[in-house]
């Protein structure tokens, strides 16, 4: 899974595709994209126009040759037009199909209960045979034959057919944990799992369907945008209907061809044609990031996400830990007791302890030294560790029963306060580390999470982009508020129960703001459905992955901004396209309007500013342009505009100079080189 | 009159467009010009006025389905904005010379000893709503440039003041209203942008004079004057041709047929574009459609579903807003195309409805149905338009579809707009006051009005122009 195949032209995908544009050419499918479907209704006017001109003398309408020649050039429009949605669905298939491939035909251990519920007999059957509710047994060495939760046992699974990380989970019964996915491979232990999905109803199965194009409906801005590209179409319906009387007018005739090709290059079949791949290359954009999406409006609305909500453990810190706060006894000096903290702590090279100096500051650590004195290492007997400094005195640092035991045997009580602070550090998912000096408490340091590296740049990426991070965590306020300043998150839900969650999501909804958010445990799922873009992760409760709208095949939290970016990806590459469609129009409009009318009225020579050869050169290089165009945009359409975190006012200026600008130059360039080829012929 | 003019006139004085296939002079009682035509002209600005009232609150109220009392809005509109300007306008006019009064005819004898018939009357009172309402009907039929409704160089300035000081007052009060200046100022910028494109190249191709005329040997010096009031002259007739096309307003102080082909094109153009100022309330209307396509194409561009102050637009606005963009050519295009077919069917029996044949009576048609569809009421007369039944009665309907129709489009954009949920600004969102974004509107309008009216254009006032050279 992991290997990403780079290269967008793979031969068999390119094979099928081109297979299925002539398949799409029908008009019952073709007929949900208005622009290609007037594109193919003129092709059709163009076969009788070729074959009138065949069998009749008649050469009003131009010879056959050339109109043989539209005919083609215009079929093929159509054609690049169909093979770029059908190199979507095949790049999307295919890698829905090596995800498929984990859940080959494979063994089951089906389990049948006698009438009292107890399990009776272990019947060996195969996957496909499986319903919905059945309960089946995997041993050490087994593979999961299809998606269910774990009812019974715990195991060690090896997830990396379907993660690519080879280091094994733990999965058990209940919490949190207790899904399994097909494909995986049980390496130790056995567990007992029910079936929580019916055949051919797993997300990977409704993704298939999406991909495929069976499931597939059009997203709200992919609607809205269908109808500005029918309003432009209609529009140059009117143009070139209007123009026939025109044209009578000034005693110019114009040939159905040149209407026709007049039509076909003005309509803006650029984006017309690439609109439904745009949308494939989307969601299959998400699939190799290992996000399985429900529907193709999911991945657009990632891109307008205002709030995201991100669980603190996994997400933003990882498993080490880090002093954030001191808290001396009742009678000890604040300033002793940090003093001392940092001197137990000088020699440490631990995480933890380096943190401790850290948080002591430099003003106090750069005065102490501990020259001559013994470092004294961590051991899991001891569960503490230290100094023993040149003057005799012996500071010690550890586990709070530990150094309780070492003070309370050297007759020393154990400080009231000290111990309730202890408590609350616990209680709060900190790690208190109780310091002694000769065997004396002095009060505890609290030890948090540290935040991963690289995350601050992401949230400030998020913030370029506009979104808002939210982080979500049961720690006290004044934790999570270290966290987040340290995260550079720009909120936090502290001592977060999963009623929190709900309330912030509601409250920013209420506010207009679309929030997404990750999650895991069923506890989860109620926010999961509330938030506009809710992903599960795959290790999650299956009533989570029902809930959102994503799956995370990763189990990757910080995957949701990356799913940000894809959707952001997608509306801009509409965006773009768009823009680059209309703008070509210009050009084209240089080439074929005097061509319509140079033999009526020279004087339009001058407005021949490309100099192109002949009229009929010119219609031809125009029309052969407009085709070659969306091959050689396919590329972008499926990789998508690239996004880069400027501000929206920056970004425009940006895309508006590469696709307005360029859309109206390079049309110029392009319809004039091929009209130097096509005088050759002509 | 005959009844298929009046149809056309009393549609046209409803619609603010003003299309006169008549004179003023004498084809209408004083009465007439009163109680209907004056009348009309007040209320048919109110309603533009009480229109774009009424898109101001959909753009400043937060989430709301009322946007308003529009009979509370219009008549204050004309009460407390027209009738107040017009009575000022009033005055100063008549200090300089116009006439009002009821008597008929006044007979002067000239200095050669010819006797003159002179037409009067109320004309003082007509001919200021004409210009703040921006409506355009003359009361004599030449309009602007007979000497007792244009009398002298400093009216003829202060008469386009008055003209476009509504249609700008509109955007700046849009920037008060909903406290954003810069927005405002944005939008005042592409108009004027648009505005010198076209006023630019219009009073220089007049001041170099006609090409043809100088081959002939003829002093050209003082520009084309052809069709000109020498007391103006070439300059102030040509901005003045622009401004009053750009402003829905129609007026002329010259005759537009005479003017050179790329001033006849920019003429048409400022119609078919129609919101560079456009007429008072309805050239903010019309310049929102735009915004609402810029917004969404560019909103598409940075990523985010398009929002447009806080609102987000979706396939029923863009239904809307492409129904609206797209009738405008429509109207235009398909009556041109109609009187051609009309035209080359019948060349003997219609051959009076065009003085010049070839690409410039295709330009006159043309400008006729434009002017009828964006409510100008200029004429690019040469158009045998008053005896004939077909150009009543299809500019008649082109102008009654040109006018409310698109302002229910634009109204009910803004009202299901103003119906959404409010979303907050982030750093993602686009700013619609900056210039960059102003580009972009200027290209969408551009190329909008470029793509829809280029091969029609270069039938009539381009081939005119290369066949000149």
């Amino acid at each position: 899974m992991k290997t990403k195949d780079n290269t967008l032209f793979p031969r068999e995908q390119v094979l099928s595709a081109l297979k299925h544009s002539f398949i799409k050419l029908n008009p019952k499918e073709l007929y949900r994209n208005p622009v290609m479907f007037t594109v193919e209704i003129g092709t059709a006017i163009m076969l009788y126009v070729t074959i009138y001109s065949a069998v009749s003398h008649d050469k009003t309408q131009g010879s056959f040759g050339y109109n043989l020649a539209i005919f083609f050039i215009l079929l093929f429009t159509v054609l690049f037009a169909n093979f770029a949605e059908a190199i979507a669905e095949a790049r999307g298939k295919a890698q829905a199909d090596s995800l498929r491939k984990t859940r080959e035909e494979t063994e089951a251990k089906l389990i049948t209960t006698d009438k009292r519920g107890f399990d009776v007999t272990t019947v060996k059957t195969f996957s496909s045979k499986l319903k919905k509710g059945d309960i089946f047994l995997c041993e050490a060495g087994d593979t999961i034959p299809t998606d269910g939760e774990i009812i019974e046992g715990l195991a060690t699974i090896d997830e990396s057919a379907i993660t690519g990380e080879s280091a094994p989970v733990i999965r058990e019964s209940g919490g949190d944990k207790s899904s399994v996915t097909g494909g995986t491979k049980v390496l130790s232990d056995q567990i007992k799992v029910q079936m929580t999905t019916s055949p051919g109803e797993s997300f990977l199965d409704k993704m298939i369907a999406l991909v495929e194009g069976a499931s597939r409906q059009k997203t709200p801005n992919e609607i809205a945008l269908t109808i500005l590209l029918a309003g432009f179409t209609l529009i140059f319906v009117i143009v070139c209907v209007t123009l026939y009387p025109f044209a009578l007018y000034a005693n110019t005739p114009i040939t159905i061809a040149a209407f026709i090709s007049l039509f076909v290059c003005l309509i803006p079949t650029t984006i017309g044609g690439l609109l439904s791949a745009i949308g494939i290359a989307g969601m299959d954009r998400a699939l190799r990031a290992n996000v399985i999406t429900k529907s193709g409006k999911a991945v657009e609305t990632a891109g307008d996400i205002d709030v995201l909500l991100l669980d603190k453990t996994g997400t933003i810190t990882i498993g080490n830990r880090k002093a954030t706060n001191f808290y001396p006894a009742g009678n000890i000096d604040m300033a002793k007791f940090v003093e001392a903290c940092a001197l137990a702590s000088l020699a440490d090279e631990t995480p933890e302890g380096k943190s401790i100096v850290e948080l002591a500051g430099k003003d106090i650590t750069s005065k102490l030294s501990i020259e001559g004195a013994t470092m004294i290492k961590f051991t899991a007997e001891t569960r503490s560790s230290g100094v023993n400094l040149k003057n005799g005195t012996i500071i010690r640092k550890g586990a709070f029963d530990a150094v309780k035991k070492l003070s309370e045997q050297a007759g020393n009580t154990f400080p009231k306060e000290t111990a309730e602070k202890v408590r609350v550090i616990s209680s709060n998912g900190g790690t208190p580390l109780v310091l002694s000096e000769n065997n004396k408490v002095l009060g505890v340091i609290e030890l948090q999470d540290i935040i991963k590296p690289g995350i601050f740049e992401r949230f400030e990426r998020l913030r370029k982009m506009g979104v808002k991070t939210v982080m979500v965590t049961g720690d006290n306020p004044l934790t999570a508020k270290y966290i987040a300043e340290k995260a550079g998150v720009d909120d936090f839900i502290a001592e977060a129960r999963p009623e929190d969650k709900m309330d912030y999501i509601r409250k920013e909804q209420q506010s207009g703001k679309l929030v997404a958010m990750m999650g895991d445990g069923t506890n989860d799922a109620p926010a999961l459905a509330q938030a506009d873009v809710g992903v599960a992760m795959n290790s999650g409760t299956q009533a989570a992955k029902e809930a959102g709208n994503m799956v995370d095949l990763d189990n990757d939290p910080t995957k949701l901004i990356e799913i940000v970016e894809i959707g952001k990806q997608l509306l801009m590459t509409r965006g773009t396209l768009t823009t680059f469609s209309i703008a070509n129009d210009v050009a084209k409009y240089f080439a074929i309007v005097p061509a319509l009318f140079i033999t009526s009225i020279p004087a339009l020579q001058a407005m021949n500013i490309m100099r192109l050869h002949s009229p009929e050169s010119a219609i031809l290089s125009a029309i052969i342009f407009n085709a070659l165009i969306i091959p050689a945009l396919i590329p972008l359409a499926l990789r998508g505009v690239a996004y880069k975190p400027i501000g929206a006012s920056a970004l425009l200026r940006r895309n508006l100079f590469i696709y307005g600008l360029g859309g109206v130059i390079v049309p110029f360039i392009g319809i004039k080189l091929i009209d130097l080829v096509v005088a050759l012929v002509v | 009159m005959l009844p298929d003019q009046a149809f056309n006139t009393a549609i046209s004085f409803l619609v603010n467009c003003d299309l006169q296939h008549y004179s003023g002079e004498s084809a209408a009682t004083y009465f007439t010009q009163l109680a209907v035509m004056m009348f009309l002209m007040f209320v048919s600005a109110g309603t533009g006025l009480a229109a774009a009232a009424i898109l101001m609150n959909a753009l400043k109220l937060r989430t709301t389905t009322q946007l308003g009392n529009f009979y509370n809005y219009f008549i204050k509109s004309c009460t407390r904005i027209l009738l107040p300007l017009s009575i000022v306008l009033a005055v100063f006019l008549m200090i300089n010379g116009m006439p009002m009064t009821f008597h008929g005819k006044d007979t002067i004898t000239t200095l050669q000893g010819d006797t003159v018939q002179v037409s009067r009357g109320p004309v003082a009172a007509f001919v200021p709503i004409k210009h703040i309402g921006t409506n355009g009907g003359g009361f004599y039929g030449a309009n602007s440039t007979h000497p007792l409704e244009n009398p002298n160089y400093l009216t003829n300035f202060i008469l386009m003041v008055s003209q476009c000081i509504l249609p700008f007052a509109i955007v700046f009060a849009l920037g008060f209203y909903l406290k954003k200046h810069k927005f405002a100022w944005m939008v005042f910028g592409v108009m004027t942008l648009g505005f010198l494109c076209l006023v630019i190249p219009t009073v220089i191709s007049e001041v170099h004079g006609n090409p043809a005329i100088i081959k002939m040997g003829i002093d050209n010096s003082s520009g084309a004057m052809e069709g000109k009031e020498v007391r103006l002259g070439a300059p102030a007739s040509g901005y003045w041709a622009i401004m009053t096309t750009v402003i829905s307003t129609g007026s002329v102080n010259c005759m537009h047929d005479s003017t050179m082909p790329l001033s006849g094109m920019n003429e048409l153009w400022a119609m078919m574009v129609n919101c560079f100022y456009g007429g008072k309330g309805v050239g903010f209307l019309n310049f929102y459609v735009f915004i609402i396509i810029a917004v969404f194409m560019s909103g598409l561009m940075v990523g985010r579903t398009p929002e447009f102050h806080g609102k987000k637009i979706e396939a029923k606005e863009m239904k809307i807003a492409s129904i609206v963009a797209l009738w405008h050519p429509l109207l235009i295009l398909a009556f041109t195309a109609f009187a051609c077919f009309v035209y080359v069917h019948h060349p003997i029996r219609y051959a009076y409805w065009l003085n010049n044949p070839g690409y410039h009576g295709f330009s006159e048609m043309l400008y006729e149905y434009t002017s009828s569809s964006a409510n100008n009421g200029s004429g690019f007369e040469g158009l045998g338009d008053t005896p004939s039944k077909f150009w009543n009665v299809t500019c008649g309907f082109v102008l009654i579809f040109g006018r409310y129709l698109p302002i229910i489009g634009q109204i009910a954009i803004a009202g299901s707009l103003a119906g959404k949920k409010f979303i907050p600004e982030s750093a993602g969102t686009l700013k619609t006051d900056t210039v960059t974004f102003g580009v972009m509107v200027f290209a969408v309008i551009v190329i909008i009005a470029a793509l829809s009216f280029f091969p029609a254009l270069s039938l009539g006032p381009i081939a005119e122009y290369f066949s000149m050279r």
